[in-house]
């Protein structure tokens, strides 16, 4: 509790105290010659008003010297004003009272549910433990470190920046960040993640990075702003109150007008009038559509997904179809050599030597595992990147680089008919990536080389099913026989091989022209890395296995901390939760607002029922927000 | 320009009512008023910043009293 909600406590229960005492007296008629006099009724009345009314009465002249006549204060002065001139002492007082009250209360719980978004995302490191040349370690705050700064990680510390490790080894708990439970090993030359916990080892880093660029401070400032980015529902209530207010007080004015005109009895009409004052404010409506995205963000945020925006929430509450990459995110992206088949005249080990010098400029996993299968073949070791003069890449289809003086190319069956290499035997891969490699035109024989699905994949596609996708489907570059067999795999619908970069956005785009957007979503999901343009285009983009990769984070709506898909139909979940409680706190507000506008007009109502239409209407609503704070961890 | 400060805003309709105001202010390219996380976000020129910062806190403050940043 803060030093203004303490005073505004105070402010509350000594009113209250007043307040109650003094309507004790008048009903048990201890001193009927002040209650019996109006005036000096209203005198005793005043106390209790304006010992909780004060700040409010400021706020109303406040708003009258600017010309807001729609100013919540300025209506409740108003309504209450009206109700002394009735004749309610005692019910100006408790409107004014349960006010502020509702108004205590509001910010009570908006203040926890920021509390509790803080402590959800408890990654904050307090202090770093930076190394002088000297080798004395001083503690200083973590915005104070450099890049290039030594730092002590001692066991259980919070890592202050994001690093590389010098000495040491220990296992880190990213837990916060990601999710994920199991600990992840790190070691000398090992990149490790500010926010992580240390395990037990001690361990010296470099800082890579600054404190404001580290991921802490990345991940912080976007779940912070991320209710800045504004959902439909939220931008359609806010909308919707600039009209409310100055209708009710338009009716209101009505009230007190016309019907005593023809009816009489002004006294009736102008306390109905001021009920309808009271139930003009919308702000229970205002805040509670935020605060369920709010709470909705923060629950991703601890299951390890970064949500950018409530509208990215909102998005994901009625996905259609969700399309994804296949490699780096449906299978590991962890490639293999599993067959070398030479062509007549070259043996395995030259096809192999030939192949890794031409990827050898190449950080592709496609080369990387050329290189290993030759590292585990021959123990030569690295080919001699000397012998090669230049590599150009040939997207989607393999690369070709000069290799003493000779053109040797590695890639798909289209590659080497574009190199006009006349006899090759097209390989029947079955669910292997097939390279091909040509020296001049000359074939020289085929890879085979083979990605593995990850485990969860299966499971997740099936979640997202469960969560009411209808259609899965495949992006992939490879041909059309890997594709097929790791989709038949994993459950996907359909499937896209051969395709090039560029082809992928113009099947999302085709695809989303066919959805039609309203109601009927399409999430891509890749691992942020060459799909930016794909992740943009899609309704929500979503980037796999980007913890501290800054590019993902940039291009996509959502970020998956780990590289788990099962927190796709986790978010799914989270989002359809946020969106149904936001609707149901809409409906339950202007519901039970109507309900009390239409009993007041008539005159089946009371000022209380209208403090309670406002008030406690706002109260529940928030509570019922706060309800998406207290979901469980959900993968 | 977009610089972030910490702000008092009262209650989530005075936000967007101030969010509203502001926004009309001539030079001011973005602005957000964040009820919950009580943060003020401005984006402006460099050149006319301090000016147009100034200028919203004022509009802001016609509109909510209470409206105060912490700059």
């Amino acid at each position: 509790m803060g030093e203004k909600q303490k005073k505004g406590l105070i402010r509350i229960l000594s009113a209250a105290a007043v307040f109650l005492t003094l309507l004790i007296l008048e009903h048990t008629g201890a001193l009927p010659f002040i209650f019996g006099n109006r005036w000096l009724s209203l005198l005793c009345y005043l106390a209790p008003y304006l010992i909780c009314g004060l700040p409010v009465i400021r706020k109303a002249f406040l708003g009258i010297k600017n010309r807001q006549v729609f100013d919540e204060s300025f209506l409740m002065v108003i309504a209450t004003v009206g109700a002394v001139a009735t004749g309610e002492n005692s019910e100006a007082v408790a409107v004014m009272l349960f006010y502020q009250v509702g108004e205590w209360f509001q910010d009570y719980a908006v203040g926890r549910s920021r509390r509790s978004i803080r402590d959800l995302m408890d990654i904050v490191p307090e202090f770093a433990n930076l190394v002088l040349p000297d080798g004395t370690v001083e503690t200083v705050d973590p915005d104070d470190v450099s890049v290039g700064d030594i730092l002590l990680i001692r066991p259980g510390e919070k890592i202050p920046v994001d690093a590389e490790v010098l000495t040491g080894e220990s296992l880190i708990a990213t837990a916060a960040l990601t999710g994920e439970s199991v600990p992840r090993a790190a070691g000398p030359g090992d990149a490790v993640v500010s926010g992580c916990i240390n395990g037990d080892g001690s361990l010296t880093v470099k800082a890579t990075k600054a404190f404001s660029d580290s991921t802490v401070s990345k991940i912080l400032e976007l779940v912070e702003t991320a209710a800045e980015k504004k959902s439909k529902t939220e931008r359609f209530i806010t909308r919707f109150a600039r009209y409310y207010t100055p209708v009710v007080v338009t009716a209101a004015l009505f009230l007190a007008l016309i019907p005593p005109i023809f009816l009489g009895d002004w006294r009736g009409w102008i306390y109905r009038a001021c009920a309808f004052l009271v139930i003009s404010c919308p702000c229970a409506l205002v805040i509670s559509v935020p605060l369920a995205f709010f709470g909705g963000i923060g629950a991703a945020s601890r299951a390890g997904v970064l949500v950018k925006g409530s509208n990215f929430l909102e998005l994901m509450a009625d996905v259609d179809t969700v399309v994804s990459d296949k490699t780096g995110t449906l299978t590991k992206g962890n490639f293999r050599v599993t067959e070398v088949i030479p062509a007549e005249g070259t043996s395995a080990g030259e096809l192999l030597s030939k192949a890794a010098l031409a990827e050898g400029m190449s950080t592709h996993p496609i080369a990387r595992s050329i290189m290993q299968a030759l590292a585990e073949a021959g123990g030569t070791g690295a080919p001699d990147l000397g012998r090669v003069s230049g590599t150009e890449n040939i997207p989607g289809l393999g690369l070709a680089s000069t290799v003493d003086g000779h053109r040797v190319a590695v890639g798909s069956a289209e590659l080497m008919r574009r190199e006009g290499v006349a006899t090759f035997e097209e390989a029947a891969g079955g669910a292997a990536t097939v390279c091909y490699v040509a020296e001049d035109g000359r074939f020289l024989g085929t890879l085979l080389i083979r990605d593995e699905v990850k485990p969860e994949a299966a499971s997740a596609i099936a979640a997202m099913k469960r969560e009411g996708v209808k259609s899965t489907v495949m992006l992939t570059g490879d041909r059309k026989g890997v594709g097929d067999a790791v989709a038949l795999e994993l459950g996907v619908d359909r499937v896209h091989s051969g395709l090039l970069p560029q082809d992928k956005v113009t099947k999302v785009e085709s695809m989303l022209a066919e959805l039609g957007g309203e109601g009927r979503r399409l999430v891509f999901v890749g691992d942020g890395i060459n799909d930016a343009p794909v992740l943009t285009r899609a309704d929500v983009g979503i980037a796999m296995g980007s913890m501290g990769s800054d590019a993902a984070i940039e291009a996509a709506d959502i970020v998956i901390m780990d590289d788990d898909l099962r927190r796709i139909p986790a978010v799914m979940r989270i989002a359809k939760k946020t969106v149904r409680i936001s609707k149901q706190n809409i409906v339950f507000a202007l519901a039970v607002k109507t309900a009390v506008l239409i009993l007041t007009a008539f005159g089946l109502s009371n000022m209380w029922t209208a403090v309670f239409a406002d008030v406690g209407v706002a109260v529940l609503c928030i509570l019922n927000s706060m309800r998406l704070l207290a979901v469980r961890k959900t993968v | 320009m977009k610089k972030k400060f910490k702000c008092e805003i009262d209650c989530a309709n005075c936000a967007a009512k101030v969010e509203d105001a502001i926004s009309k202010i001539d030079g001011v390219k973005d602005v957000k008023v964040n009820f919950i996380m009580q943060r003020f976000t401005l984006e402006a020129d460099d050149e006319v910043f301090g000016e147009v910062l100034k200028k919203a806190i004022a509009a802001g403050k016609k509109i909510e009293p209470d409206f105060s940043v912490e700059l």
